[in-house]
């Protein structure tokens, strides 16, 4: 079979995918007695109704685009950093940190801001470490390591957040002390949106796509996650590559931590990774780890979230709904991926 | 390659687009679900005059809690305010709904219409303020909130913002004499939300009502009267994050505690107390927030403090539709004459049909007296750490006991 009837035979089966999704959805509404076509319809106009909706959209993809950018890293040397929750969570602890030590004093904002969002993505960057340390020398699976260290990041925050960064006389979880406004990354006027945090995602993405796609070290990559054992005949340093794909995934979740912290709460919170890095697990399978298809995916995936708190305002429906068609999306589209290698075997 | 991969994801999306537009025609003219666009007029079925106002709930809506109490209020305003509609957003709260704030939710509701938004809880203070001062054509009331309270410690001038609070301290009394007037072992659980002045204050009036009861109509000495408290981190149980409530409320049935007074918004205290009571242990519960709280569990329920939110809520609603809105801070103190009268009170106390036959008459008396004027905040009375909080004859004022900044000496827990 020809690479061209390949692609287009690809892309057959993914629409399949797709189709069975929303249809899986609609059935679901159809046993709860909703219009599902008027759920969907307002979904969409949830997320695209005005720019005020479309600027909330953004202000999901940027933590979602930046978390899976560095998934791609770590599944292209076929790793399953299960951790990447964890590596959220300790940016945004490190960015609080920082910016806790500035409070008051008379240094410009701005290093504040750039200062607390570096040590944030060293944050993610040193977690993410320990999960690859552990890999390498403790011989712990990634994805138990990974989800060990997402327990302890949680305990850590919510500690923090309960005890030595509480507010003064007050125990709670709904966060410390929100920071002044200089500390904020600056927003659109009117809107929830940095265009600072937008460029962070961008540039995020260019950098991922040149490092895996056009370097050296983007094809060694490849080849670790391809199989390890001949990689290594082949003379690549296999575990200092694991390693390295690691630290990049964890820079990428903790300056998702950071945003989160500097551009959306402006406070450190228990559930300051809000979900994002199991969302990028599911975007990253759901592109087959192909970088050129993150942000329109992401994008989908944030205006799904967004569009999704319509569902009980109007409907009285949950709008757990979105999450249950973004996890039923990457289900059939990877069940249609094995249904058409059968195809092309029997072939 | 690159190119047809770019390709193939452009079509993709534009599949995407035209499943989920494909929809709009579809639409029938009946559905409710037409959004209500920032210049559009409001729903064309409704009548003209038509007064949206949306509820933000920190928790589930039908929780036999503090945001059901919200949401049944809301109806109640319906019901007695002719054109008015709720709408409303539960679970208002960054777990359970990730990655959004109460703020970018308040604006959802009023693309929906809502011309007033309730913010319920006081963990949404912050985005209360911001969104006051963002939509100064939008009223808003925050329940439990201090923003625009002149002497308060928080205080900020927001003419479009009004400050609703019953005054639960009597409500927690009562439960604090109830559960002295039933428990056997001389111990008290009080199974805590958060930390912060709200939830000492009630605190500390449960364990006033409970030493009250104890000390003058059971002529016990207040050294034997056990009031532990222990706080689990947040309103309700969000597994993962807060300590578990009903973890918790078994730790105290172990150790000894024979009635638990909840101050969260869930009832796991007395589901526990229940559970024990069926393999022999005789524990009783005292729900909080919701007038049909004691309805999960009736047998072990001796009563139940609880918020009745709609006749404030009807009065700020019809001067707000009236032009007659004023941006006031009220701290509402339950109706003497009858404080179970669902158009007249905000706090009432029900007893529970567990409620023995001994201790009803006293919690009347104990009622009487509160109604009567007797003030259990008044000297001498000391903070947790002994030091001087209220010398003898001294009367606490609001303000001390609103932002009360420590439990009182003979409470176990932590104040902070």
């Amino acid at each position: 079979m020809n690479q061209m009837q390949n692609r287009s035979l690809s892309f057959l089966f993914q629409i399949g995918g797709l189709i069975l999704a929303v249809l899986f959805v609609t059935i679901i509404l159809v046993l709860v007695d909703a219009k599902p076509l008027d759920a969907f319809r307002l979904i969409w106009e949830g997320a695209t109704g005005n720019s005020t909706r479309v600027a909330s959209v953004f202000v999901v993809w940027v933590p979602l685009l930046l978390v899976t950018c560095g998934l791609l890293a770590t599944f292209t040397a076929g790793l399953w950093n299960i951790g990447i929750e964890g590596q959220i969570t300790v940016g945004a602890i490190f960015t609080t940190g920082v910016m806790r030590l500035f409070l008051g004093s008379s240094v410009s904002p701005v290093i504040v801001i750039i200062l607390s969002m570096l040590a944030g993505m060293l944050g993610g960057a040193i977690w993410a470490a320990l999960a690859g340390l552990l890999k390498t020398f403790g011989g712990v699976n990634e994805i138990f390591g990974g989800l060990g260290l997402n327990f302890i990041a949680t305990a850590l925050n919510i500690g923090l957040i309960f005890g030595a960064w509480s507010r003064p006389g007050i125990a709670s979880m709904s966060g410390t002390e929100p920071f002044p406004e200089q500390f904020w990354l600056p927003t659109f006027q009117g809107f929830r949106i940095s265009l600072w945090s937008i460029g962070f995602a961008i540039i995020g993405l260019v950098i991922i796509y040149f490092l895996l796609q056009g370097t050296h070290f983007g094809l060694r990559l490849k080849a670790v996650g391809k199989g390890i054992k001949s990689a290594f005949r082949m003379g690549i340093p296999t575990w200092q590559h694991m390693m390295l794909s690691f630290v990049i995934c964890g820079l990428f979740a903790g300056l998702a931590g950071a945003i989160q912290v500097t551009g959306v709460y402006h406070r450190l919170i228990p559930s300051i990774s809000s979900g994002y890095g199991f969302m990028g697990l599911m975007i990253a399978m759901l592109i087959n780890f192909q970088a050129i298809w993150l942000a329109p995916i992401a994008l989908f995936f944030a205006a799904l979230n967004i569009g999704g708190i319509q569902l009980p305002i109007v409907m009285k429906l949950d709008s757990a709904l979105t999450g249950v068609l973004q996890g039923s999306l990457v289900l059939f589209v990877l069940l249609m991926q094995g249904v058409k290698q059968r195809f092309a075997e029997k072939k | 390659m690159n190119k047809k991969f770019a390709w193939t994801v452009i079509a993709l999306l534009m599949v995407m687009v035209l499943v989920l537009s494909a929809c709009q025609p579809a639409a029938t003219p009946a559905a409710p679900a037409e959004p209500a666009e920032s210049e559009a007029p409001a729903e064309p079925e409704a009548p003209a005059e038509e007064f949206v106002f949306g509820m933000l709930l920190v928790g589930p809506y039908n929780d036999k809690g503090w945001s059901q109490a919200h949401y049944e209020a809301g109806e109640y305003v319906e019901e007695k305010v002719p054109g008015t509609k709720m709408i409303y957003l539960d679970r208002v709260n960054t777990a359970d709904r990730p990655g959004t704030t109460a703020a970018q939710l308040a604006e959802e509701l009023v693309q929906q219409g809502a011309k007033l938004v309730i913010f319920n809880s006081d963990d949404m203070k912050d985005d209360a303020v911001e969104f006051t001062k963002n939509n100064p054509e939008i009223f808003i009331i925050h329940a439990s909130g201090d923003t625009i309270w002149a002497e308060g410690e928080n205080y900020q001038a927001l003419p479009n913002m009004a400050n609703l609070m019953g005054e639960m301290e009597y409500g927690k009394m009562m439960a604090g004499c109830d559960s002295a007037l039933h428990t056997q072992s001389g111990s008290i659980g009080y199974l805590g939300p958060l930390i912060n002045e709200e939830t000492r204050r009630l605190a500390a009036s449960a364990f006033l009502g409970a030493r009250y009861c104890w000390e003058n109509y059971l002529d016990k000495d207040p050294a034997d009267l056990r009031f532990r408290v222990t706080w689990i981190g947040f309103w309700f149980n969000i597994p993962g994050f807060t300590e578990d409530p009903t973890q918790v409320a078994n730790e105290f049935i172990n150790s000894g505690v024979d009635v638990i007074i909840s101050g969260i918004d869930t009832t796991e205290g007395l589901v526990e107390a229940r559970k024990a009571t069926s393999e022999g242990k005789k524990v009783f519960a005292i729900p909080y927030d919701f007038v049909g709280a004691c309805e999960e569990a009736p047998d072990v329920c001796i009563g139940v403090p609880y918020f009745n939110w709609g006749p404030s809520y009807v009065r700020y609603i019809s001067n707000a539709i009236q032009g007659k809105w004023e941006s006031t801070f009220e701290w509402m103190p339950p109706y003497w004459q009858d404080i179970n009268n669902v158009d007249m009170t905000p706090v009432g106390y029900v007893s529970g049909p567990a409620m023995s036959e001994d201790a009803k008459p006293l919690l009347d008396k104990f009622i009487a007296e509160l109604a009567g004027g007797l003030n259990l905040w008044s000297g001498p009375l000391n903070y947790q750490d002994g030091s001087k909080f209220l010398a003898e004859g001294e009367v606490a004022t609001d303000v001390e006991i609103w932002y009360l900044s420590q439990l009182l000496e003979g409470m176990e827990g932590r104040s902070e």
